[in-house]
């Protein structure tokens, strides 16, 4: 008797064991493995170096007093409100035509005045925050008349030095920016987690409640 | 006329004159290549077809010489109640899956197609057969000129949604833009218009805000010649018909004998 409720004991702590095991194992699979196998990662097709460009004393021309400004400068709102997004390559030569411009010392540079502004083609950036075709979503609406920085959504993209590979989900085909970066739904910043509930909080916090209509970020 | 429930800021509305309506058909062309209306693979089963703005025509059913002809033209009413004193709209109050919405600061009745699980419900609901269903996915074939008109501000549907006029809203939220880059809150009366009143060319569309009496629409509202359809199930639609001939209005709801009481 003694020896049979001995065993069933190491049985039930075995079992334990494994619960644990197969607990923490499951948990690995669903938080690390899966995400990794469920976004794809690619690089862009060339690296821009934010940091350098938002650094008054290293690049000049770059105008505005505040980040926001800045960050306005080259991704514009044009005149009728809309917003430009990535610049192109228009834009870059507005600066870098100038024979004096401290372009073709890294790799990149080079490709750049190569492979793109030789040949006149755009460079075919991967847009980290393009919406769904379902949604609309004003720059202006929220960069002007809600004076929300671009740090507050998209955080220190403006100090990078690298551009971040572009994370898309293989079933959807979005990009991971879309609805936040933080898989887990955890969130300590704007950009952890960005689906449409987190807009509605923000517009309500704000005082803008009637912003969380339906057909007002919907299309 | 009624009280009008003044619940949100701007309520828009449209005013259709059908003595100057020729029924000749732009506004629904104009309406269907503004809002990414797609073209099936096979046109000839119309019972499907799907038109945002749709017209009906309607005869006296006198004989010659005495027969004349009017046209409706039919877009979402955007009704404001649901007939029952509610402040929402017929097709509001039954859907299931909260993909259409009554806006109370536009007055505009909104349908989310992502939201939408098609079950019809609305549509059954509308009384004035304004909802339509898609039986198949957009298609817009290659190569015939039909993909280079799409509006890139509106999202074509997908198989099994439904459907329905919204008053151009991609318009309105443009015009906000637009008045945000050169610093205003507030848009004007001709910054939005849809496109069926852009392109009539009679000009017996009126499209603006009822709440504003500075808009043009407020005032033919209030016009003795202003009726709406079925007006007496009270779903209070914001869109308003004027018309001077009494037997148009007369087939504007459903009258049992000696009860409609003509304008003269």
């Amino acid at each position: 008797m003694e020896n049979q409720a001995h065993s069933s004991d190491q049985s039930t702590k075995g079992g334990w064991l494994f619960f644990i095991a197969g607990f923490i194992g499951s948990l690995i699979l669903g938080w690390v493995i899966f995400p990794m196998a469920l976004y794809s990662s690619q690089p862009q097709p060339m690296n821009f170096n934010h940091a350098l460009h938002m650094n008054p004393d290293k690049v000049d021309g770059i105008e505005g007093d505040t980040e926001t400004e800045k960050c306005l400068f080259c991704h514009q709102l044009r005149d009728d409100g809309t917003f430009a997004g990535i610049p192109r390559l228009e834009k870059c030569m507005e600066c870098h035509d100038d024979p004096e411009s401290p372009l073709g010392s890294t790799p990149e540079e080079k490709d750049f005045l190569t492979r793109y502004v030789a040949e006149e083609k755009e460079i075919p950036w991967l847009s980290y925050y393009r919406q769904p075709d379902c949604v609309y979503f004003p720059h202006i609406a929220h960069v002007k008349m809600g004076k929300v920085d671009c740090r507050t959504c998209h955080g220190d993209h403006g100090k990078l030095e690298d551009l971040p590979a572009y994370r898309a989900n293989r079933l959807t085909g979005y990009s991971i920016k879309i609805w936040g970066e933080r898989i887990s739904g955890l969130k300590f910043n704007t950009w952890d987690r960005m689906k449409m509930d987190d807009c509605a909080e923000c517009h309500t916090k704000k005082g803008h409640e009637e912003n969380n209509a339906c057909f007002v970020c919907h299309k | 006329m009624e009280k009008g429930p003044d619940h949100g800021k701007h309520r828009y509305g449209m005013v259709i004159d059908l003595d100057k309506c020729t029924g000749c058909g732009t506004c629904a062309v104009a309406c269907a290549a503004e809002n990414n209306v797609s073209v099936r693979q096979d046109e000839s089963d119309k019972e499907r077809s799907i038109s945002w703005m749709q017209i009906f025509k309607i005869t006296n059913g006198k004989p010659y010489p005495d027969t004349e002809v009017s046209y409706f033209p039919r877009p979402c009413m955007h009704c404001e109640e649901d007939g029952h004193g509610h402040h929402t709209s017929p097709c509001v109050t039954v859907c299931v899956a909260t993909a259409t919405k009554l806006d109370p600061n536009s007055g505009i009745v909104s349908q989310i197609y992502t939201r939408c699980i098609g079950c019809r419900y609305c549509q059954a609901a509308c009384p004035y057969k304004a909802r339509y269903f898609n039986w198949w996915d957009a298609y817009f074939p290659k190569g015939k000129g039909l993909d280079r008109y799409l509006t890139p501000e509106v999202s074509p549907r997908m198989r099994g949604v439904v459907e329905k006029c919204t008053f151009c809203h991609h318009r309105l939220m443009r015009a906000k833009t637009r008045a945000y880059a050169e610093d205003r809150r507030e848009i004007e009366e001709d910054e939005y218009i849809t496109a069926c009143t852009e392109a009539c060319p009679a000009q017996a569309i009126t499209f603006g805000d009822l709440n504003n009496p500075k808009h043009r629409v407020s005032r033919l509202a209030k016009s003795p010649n202003a009726f709406r359809l079925l007006e007496r199930l009270n779903t209070k639609p914001k869109v308003y018909y004027l018309s001077t001939k009494d037997w148009v209005r007369k087939l504007a709801d459903n009258y049992l004998p000696d009860e409609f009481k003509p304008l003269s």
